[in-house]
């Protein structure tokens, strides 16, 4: 019985938050991963984008809630995903023309590029709190959980109870759905081979009569849907925070690094990788081993490798071993 | 000789609008301006040594920065004795285990081949090292944060003036940039930027979080000043007698006496806030002087000519006998010193530390606006990129509220739309940075003033 209940608190504070927070991480780790694989640059507007995102998805649930529509349980947000997509591809495009597509064609080196994703970075950070401002939202409404702590205990009787909340399940079957037709795009459809075969070699696939322009659009419009999609997420299941959004960019270059930068296959996995030992290492693992040892072992202390202080430090600290060890990633990078 | 005139035009332009600050707002408000110009001055200047001398990137400002101000904070702060006895011995002990830790893993690296032995034992070496580390520091950490922690519980520092951190911030951040370059310079650029980003954010989180070194998010407030305090300069006679003599006409208008005196109790507050911030102001000038000479000096020496060199063709270089890796270790550290120096200068003219203050915002990326708007490669481009972009960070807001009057001059009062724009001026900041560093980029990549490339 102890083992069960000793489980079940993993499964509680580990292995579910982590989960739903590293598909969160991964949505924004595959479309940094692609930019950089097909644009070649790291585009530090990625946190920005998602929150710009997220901002219209909430606008339109704002709307859509004062119209009168809500989807029952499930939250509005879902609905507005859609038109928050919308905006956001636009937005994306409209900045493409605007200001990379000069760079592009000019084939300024890499680093330009980065720079002057950071001055989109300030355009679109002060756009996000010039319209809906930096303070915190919740967005979230329908039915909160699935599985509250308390029916779990009454339905098995453990000590432990297990919460899962619908905004994890719905996290983590919108990323599975949107990742496979991702992947079902990138490796079975003509554009997405071409895709591919540019970010390998840019000169052959010019050669072989592939459209960079198209394949420039669609990676723009790819990397819209997930910053959108994942922001929104990310602010159903926690909250919507500008500056959040702003620091999230830095775990998820780090799982987008860790997994290979280039290859969003590896993304996908490094978005789990880091959320995995984030909260791993900082978990408390003292009534874990109550359960587990015998009364007269029992340990007073806490347990807790790093305080939760250092969730960051952690992620970051990953990211600099592999660096130094597996530079090209985890899952070797710079193939799609 | 055109160049020069450039360079001289438009420091005149930068200093007039100070001016103008000074006759439209007030001259405090001009003087803190020219302060932390000063400081953003001496920052690009740091990080152009990287970038435009050796094209390395580093977006690790914030995490120098930081650590000069907590230079400032060690240096100057009293000890607190009690937090020394009941913890100071085992944080020492901590020292030096770390230190042995270094040793040992150098001892591996050196003494074996490249192998997953190898790996494993330097594994091993850290693992327990932490282990031990946290089994000696927490017991000490918990009571030197219980020495009477709402006004200390933490070590403190060491009673020095505080003049004294503005080298040693130099030597913090330098020796923090050599680990980091150590380990993150070979990657490639973009690699780089990244890695340095990140590991920024790791210092600050320790300086967050460990209360026992720098009191965290509690702050140290009510730092040592080099300059005079206001309150005293108040009550001096020869600080009287010059604030009289400089408003002589204002004051002999007024003839009661009583009002007289009243003017002149005012005019001494108002003259020792300005007094103050000249002295600042001419402390750090002399800083960015001095740096100035020896950075241009270095600039237009050999191995100024050397580092061009391996920045525009790495490989030429590199056949050329130079060792690129040493030379690009030594400006890593070089430049990242001199932030460290503006960390601590910054932390003196507040007088303040404030850890959770450190936001890579403001600290990497708005400094990395200022070298590329200035005019990477060139120090004097760099400066007026600091002291440019630095202005228009603090004056965007009146700016921004002139925009916003005038364009939405025909909309009523009330306005729902237009109370929301007024309600965000803050941001709009953030969207000038944005749009400067854009129309900069694209229309004159160099910056405002380029660097001067002599062709022989």
């Amino acid at each position: 019985m102890d083992i069960i209940n000793a489980i079940v608190l993993l499964l509680n504070y580990i292995f579910v938050p982590a989960l739903s927070y590293g598909s969160q991480l991964a949505l924004g780790a595959i479309f940094v991963s692609l930019i950089y694989g097909i644009l070649r640059f790291a585009y530090f507007t990625a946190g920005d984008l998602m929150s710009f995102g997220t901002m219209f998805t909430i606008l339109f649930t704002w709307y859509f809630q004062s119209l009168g529509i809500s989807l029952g349980i499930l939250p509005t947000a879902l609905l507005a995903i859609p038109f928050g997509i919308i905006v956001t591809i636009l937005y994306v495009l409209l900045k493409d023309k605007l200001v990379f597509s000069y760079y592009r064609t000019k084939k300024s080196p890499p680093v330009q590029l980065a720079m002057v994703s950071i001055g989109t970075m300030f355009v679109t950070q002060a756009i996000v709190r010039i319209i809906i401002g930096p303070f915190d939202r919740r967005f979230f409404d329908g039915e909160k959980f699935i599985l509250k702590a308390n029916e779990f205990k009454e339905m098995t009787g453990l000590n432990e109870g297990l919460t899962i909340k619908s905004t994890q399940v719905i996290t983590l079957l919108v990323t599975i759905i949107v990742v496979s037709i991702l992947f079902w795009f990138l490796n079975k459809t003509k554009t997405g081979k071409s895709m591919r075969a540019y970010s390998d070699n840019e000169d052959l696939a010019l050669l072989s009569g592939i459209d960079p322009k198209k394949v420039v659009m669609i990676t723009w419009v790819i990397a819209a849907i997930l910053a959108t999609i994942g922001g929104a997420l990310y602010g159903l299941d926690k909250s919507f925070k500008p500056f959040t959004y702003f620091n999230n960019m830095l775990p998820i270059f780090a799982a987008a690094i860790v997994g290979g930068i280039g290859n969003p296959f590896g993304a996908f996995l490094g978005g789990y990788v880091i959320a995995f030992s984030e909260i791993l290492v900082t978990y408390a693992y003292r009534k874990f081993f109550i359960y587990l040892l015998p009364e007269s072992i029992e340990p007073d202390g806490l347990l807790q490798l790093l305080s939760t202080d250092y969730k960051f430090a952690v992620s970051f600290s990953i990211l600099v071993v592999v660096l130094l060890f597996r530079p090209s990633g985890i899952f070797k990078g710079k193939v799609l | 000789m055109r160049e020069n005139l450039n360079v001289i035009a438009a420091y005149v332009i930068m200093l007039g609008l100070i001016i103008l600050v000074g006759f439209l707002q007030s001259w405090s408000v001009a003087l803190s301006i020219l302060c932390f110009c000063l400081i953003s001055a001496v920052m690009t200047m740091g990080a152009n040594i990287q970038w435009g001398y050796a094209g390395l990137i580093n977006f690790g400002i914030m995490g120098y920065t930081a650590l000069g101000g907590l230079a400032a904070v060690l240096v100057s702060v009293p000890p607190v004795r009690e937090a020394w006895q009941v913890g100071g011995l085992n944080m020492i002990l901590c020292a030096f285990l770390i230190a042995l830790m270094v040793f040992s893993i150098r001892f591996i690296i050196k003494k074996y081949n490249k192998s997953n032995k190898r790996n494993y034992g330097i594994a091993l070496v850290i693992i327990t090292g932490l282990v031990l580390l946290r089994l000696i520091s927490e017991p000490a950490i918990e009571s030197i944060e219980a020495v009477s922690p709402a006004t200390t519980g933490f070590l403190g520092g060491m009673g020095l003036p505080i003049l004294f951190s503005w080298i040693v911030g130099a030597f913090f951040a330098g020796g923090l940039a050599y680990v980091i370059g150590k380990i993150a310079l070979g990657l490639r650029a973009d690699y780089l930027a990244i890695a340095t980003l990140l590991i920024s954010e790791i210092v600050i989180a320790v300086i967050k979080h460990e209360d026992w070194l720098s009191r965290g998010v509690k702050n140290v407030i009510g730092l040592k000043r080099p300059v005079p305090y206001e309150i005293d300069l108040q009550n001096k006679e020869w600080f009287i007698n010059l604030v009289a003599k400089f408003n002589q006409g204002a004051l002999n208008l007024i003839t009661d006496i009583t009002e007289k005196e009243q003017l002149l109790k005012q005019l001494v507050i108002d003259g020792s806030t300005v007094f103050v911030k000249l002295c600042f102001a001419g402390l750090f000038t002399a800083v960015v002087i001095t740096l100035l000479i020896i950075t241009q000096k270095a600039l237009y020496s050999p191995w100024g000519r050397m580092m061009r060199a391996i920045r525009d063709n790495e490989e030429a270089a590199n056949a050329m006998g130079k060792n690129v890796v040493k030379q690009h270790l030594l400006i890593f550290v070089l430049g990242s010193a001199i932030v460290g120096i503006a960390g601590a200068m910054m932390v003196t003219y507040d007088g303040l530390f404030t850890p959770g203050s450190y936001r890579p915002m403001r600290y990497t990326f708005l400094i990395w606006v200022m070298v590329i708007v200035g005019g990477s490669g060139n120090n004097f481009g760099a400066i007026l990129g600091g002291f440019a972009v630095w202005f228009l960070w603090i004056e965007a807001a009146p700016i921004a509220l002139f925009l916003i009057n005038f364009f939405t001059s025909g909309l009523e009062e009330a306005n729902a739309f237009r109370v929301h724009l007024i309600d965000s001026i803050p941001y709009f900041r953030y969207l000038m940075m944005g749009i400067g560093l854009l129309l900069i980029m694209r229309y004159r990549p160099k910056g405002i003033l380029p660097e001067k490339i002599r062709h022989v």
